[in-house]
């Protein structure tokens, strides 16, 4: 049959979403008595590619064989029939239903033309003894942590079926402890035979518990290796497709006047600030007329970071000042109080009133900053957009444009306008640059560092390294939702805050 | 460590009961003649069709949804029974046909528009509601009495359970239904799967359940139910009138409530809307007896009641929230 016990191939899976060539032509294998990572930037193809293999997206062109025989599954029912099961990132079990419920509904046993409630739990009981947990099945789920949903999860999917488990980010809500029984779960399925695929940010769980490592790009494979034979700087440079070689050559651009920048009163400090579960604490100082970066991969804990700093997500603990007064910032109002301003990664869902004016969008925030009650006349509204719609280059017949009528790049600038119009003393600037073209990124990155010229204090995050080295004075590196270092001045480059995050735990 | 557990999950439905005991037992101590059996079992026979529609409004709430049709399809079942017995002379039985197919197929509609044509629910069954009561005055403006031998028997009939005390035939049908729905609510997969779909949707399907059938088969089954409870009442009343059984289905709703029924859904018992009504029915009594008041009462004191519940079903679930991480869990090794 197939060559070396191959369970799962696909090949040349082709997938296209209006739009965007979410899979382009892309091979997998899996063996038995495999793991296997699946790894790359948020937007690769990780999840669609799981998701042509559990029958909920389909493939438009290419095969998928299992056990040599080729499957083609249409629904999310029909996967586990031929033997595939996928335990999603969010649990995707009832919380209302006690734990043996979860396990068998849909195929609880009958007797007598009734559910038979005692083979329900005791066969519940034996599923999860095979993942060697022992607890009361007739409590209600969500009675139990994250992690045990987790394993009820897996026993719902292994008692179904057990030739391939798709485990989708498993462990991003886990902590260590429940990570590592989680593993000693997964090298137990595979001694058995299974073939597991693991998808996964942390980078460090790859090396520890992966056999093979499939990686993807924007929609391609860029390839399959033997995880001991790929060393961690090249599956980063491989994942955020920078050629090693080439980065060894690049010559950072003139070191900036680090020094003149990193003026030494901090407009904002904190010490240990963390929220469980999403950020570790961490240290962070940004100065006046200082651009701080926060560099890592996607869900390395930057967001996060940025998320907790502007009070989106109240930190459960350490201190911050500032203008080095003792404050607490547990709401976005409190921030916004104090002078900080946050552009939202997420343009159209978090920032952008699309179907406002410009005027009207750039009005918004001051207004909430001065409260309700307060009166901006229609002409002072006027000034102020005027002002910006100047200053920042907006490109637009009028003030009276709705903001969904504009480019990208024009909306990003209202948004930064929005802000700026609230003399924000610190800009929180979340990938100020996605999506938009390469012209309107430049301007934007020049503002940012005219920002920082004027006497602002910038904190900046984005996916885009090369935007990063030419912004930043200073920039915090985060890996696995941990600050791990920082670099300054001349030591920020490229390759420098990879080999940080290929560097591991500080 | 295992009792307390199993007591959290029945603690609104043994609030509701003790609730109904000390309600009795207040009545028994203020009032002369009120401890009897006959006070209790006419909370059943005058509220016999409340029952059956507080099961199925309970089932209904459990999936996540509402009916607010069943009020206007008992008014339009006892119209279309009447109807079909003195325009059509139809045998009784066939009335009673005609009846359950109208009100099923309501039912059936209503949840095919929920689930294929994603239609809230309480659109969906604010409809329903409007057409079943229209459709009661196109069929007749006005009160009709129903003389049919088969109901008259039905309604009069009693039945001695003790020297004393009877109960009617209407009581029977609902304690079967009771039963009926305790089958389906906690030993079918159909009534299993209402429970998931109410937990969360979205993990009910890609666990596999049939969720679309599911739905469609329980606003069935509602509208079903409500010609049920429909033909309970025509034994009840012997008439047929349009505004008939008005608002009935806010009581219901309450009954489930009282009952213990989250309105977020995924989190019930049937059983529960039964001592819900009983409560509503024993406040009626209780006002009824103290004689000065008027009947309106009732509805402050339910009112008042509906509050309470919300009150402490939020704290349970709060209480729940506190306490989510702290099951054990042994690792066997």
């Amino acid at each position: 049959m197939g060559t070396e016990n191959v369970l799962v191939r696909m090949d040349g899976i082709c997938k296209e979403f209006p739009g965007v060539k979410a899979l382009d032509n892309v091979d997998f294998t899996l063996r038995h008595g495999e793991i296997h990572a699946v790894c790359g930037e948020n937007g690769a193809g990780k999840s669609t590619l799981i998701k042509v293999l559990t029958g909920v997206e389909h493939n438009e062109s290419g095969k998928i064989y299992l056990d040599g025989v080729a499957i083609s599954p249409k629904t999310p029912m029909e996967a586990p029939a031929l033997g595939i099961s996928t335990v999603y990132q969010e649990v995707n079990l009832c919380p209302n239903l006690s734990v043996a419920e979860n396990i068998f509904i849909g195929r609880e046993p009958i007797r007598n033309g009734k559910i038979d409630w005692k083979e329900v739990n005791k066969r519940s009981e034996i599923a999860l003894a095979k993942l060697n947990l022992k607890l009361d099945v007739s409590g209600r789920l969500d009675e139990y942590s994250v992690a045990i949903q987790q394993m009820v999860a897996i026993a719902r999917a292994l008692d179904i079926s057990a030739k391939v488990l798709v485990l989708d980010e498993p462990t991003s809500s886990l902590n260590k402890i429940e990570v590592a029984n989680l593993f000693r779960i997964m090298r137990k399925l595979k001694s058995e035979g299974m073939g597991i695929i693991f998808i996964t940010h942390f980078l460090e769980q790859v090396y520890e518990i992966s056999d093979q490592i499939t990686i993807l790009r924007n929609g391609q494979l860029v390839g399959q290796f033997e995880t001991a034979k790929l060393d961690r700087l090249q599956l980063i440079a491989k994942m955020i497709g920078k050629d090693l070689a080439e980065f060894e050559k690049t010559i950072k651009e003139d070191v900036r006047d680090a020094g003149a920048a990193a003026n030494e009163d901090a407009f904002y400090q904190a010490r240990n600030l963390g929220q469980q579960g999403s950020i570790n604490p961490f240290d962070i100082k940004i100065g006046k007329g200082e651009v701080m970066g926060l560099a890592g991969l996607l869900g390395s804990g930057r967001t996060e970071s940025a998320r907790v700093i502007f009070g989106i997500d109240e930190p459960d603990s350490g201190e911050t000042e500032v203008d080095n007064k003792k404050v607490e910032i547990k709401t976005p109002a409190d921030a916004i109080r104090l002078g900080f301003a946050f552009c939202s990664e997420n343009r159209k869902t978090e920032g952008i009133v699309a179907n406002l004016t410009i005027r009207e969008n750039i009005i918004l925030a001051l207004q909430g900053k001065r409260g309700m009650g307060a009166y901006l006349s229609h002409k002072e509204q006027e000034e102020i957009a005027e002002k910006y719609v100047k200053l920042l280059n907006i490109i637009t017949p009028s003030i009276e444009q709705l903001v969904g009528n504009l480019s990208g790049g024009n909306q990003q600038k209202v948004l930064l306008a929005r802000w700026l119009a609230t003399e924000a003393e610190l800009l929180i600037l979340d990938e100020p640059t996605r999506g938009i073209d390469i012209g309107a990124k430049a301007e934007v990155q020049k503002l940012v560092l005219q920002l920082a010229a004027d006497g602002k204090a910038v904190l900046l995050i984005s996916s885009e390294l090369d935007e990063m080295v030419r912004c930043c004075s200073r920039m915090a590196v985060y890996k696995d939702k941990q600050k791990i270092g920082e670099l300054k001045g001349a030591e920020i480059s490229e390759i420098n805050v990879m080999k940080t995050i290929a560097g591991g735990q500080k | 460590m295992k009792n307390l557990q199993i007591n959290s999950k029945f603690v609104p439905l043994l609030i509701t009961i003790g609730l109904f005991l000390a309600l009795f037992a207040a009545g028994s101590v203020s009032y002369e003649g009120f401890f009897s059996m006959q006070v209790v079992l006419n909370l059943l026979v005058d509220n016999a069709f409340l029952i059956i529609v507080g099961l199925s409004q309970a089932l209904v709430i459990i999936l996540g949804g509402i009916d607010l049709s069943c009020g206007a399809l008992i008014a339009l079942s006892s119209m279309v029974a009447a109807y079909s017995l003195s325009h059509l002379n139809l045998h009784p039985a066939l009335a009673v046909l005609a009846v359950l197919i109208v009100c099923s197929a309501f039912g059936f509609v209503q949840g095919w528009l929920i689930t294929y044509r994603k239609f809230q629910p309480f659109i969906a069954t604010l409809c329903g509601m409007f057409v079943a009561r229209g459709l009661c005055f196109m069929i007749n403006q006005d009160t009709v009495p129903i003389t049919d031998p088969f109901f008259v028997t039905m309604a009069t009939t009693r039945i001695k359970l003790i020297p004393g005390a009877a109960i009617s035939t209407s009581v029977i049908i609902a304690l079967v239904i009771v039963a009926l729905y305790i089958y389906i609510a906690h030993f079918t997969k159909f009534g299993r799967a209402v429970y998931a779909i109410g937990g969360n949707e979205q993990s009910a399907r890609l666990m596999g359940l049939p969720v679309d059938r599911t739905k469609v088969l329980a606003y069935t089954l509602s509208g079903f139910t409500s010609g049920l409870a429909g033909i309970v009442f025509c034994f009840y009343m012997l008439s047929a009138y349009g505004l008939n059984a008005m608002a009935l289905e806010m009581d219901a709703i309450a009954a489930a409530v009282i009952g213990g029924t989250l309105m977020t859904g995924g989190v019930g018992f049937v059983i529960g809307s039964v001592f819900g009504v009983m409560i509503e029915g024993i406040m009626q009594t209780l006002i009824t007896f103290q004689g000065d008041l008027n009947s309106w009462w009732t509805r402050i004191a339910v009112a008042f009641l509906l509050c309470v519940f919300i009150v402490v079903q939020r704290v349970l679930v709060l209480k729940r929230e506190a306490k989510k991480r702290i099951r054990p869990v042994e690792f066997i090794a």
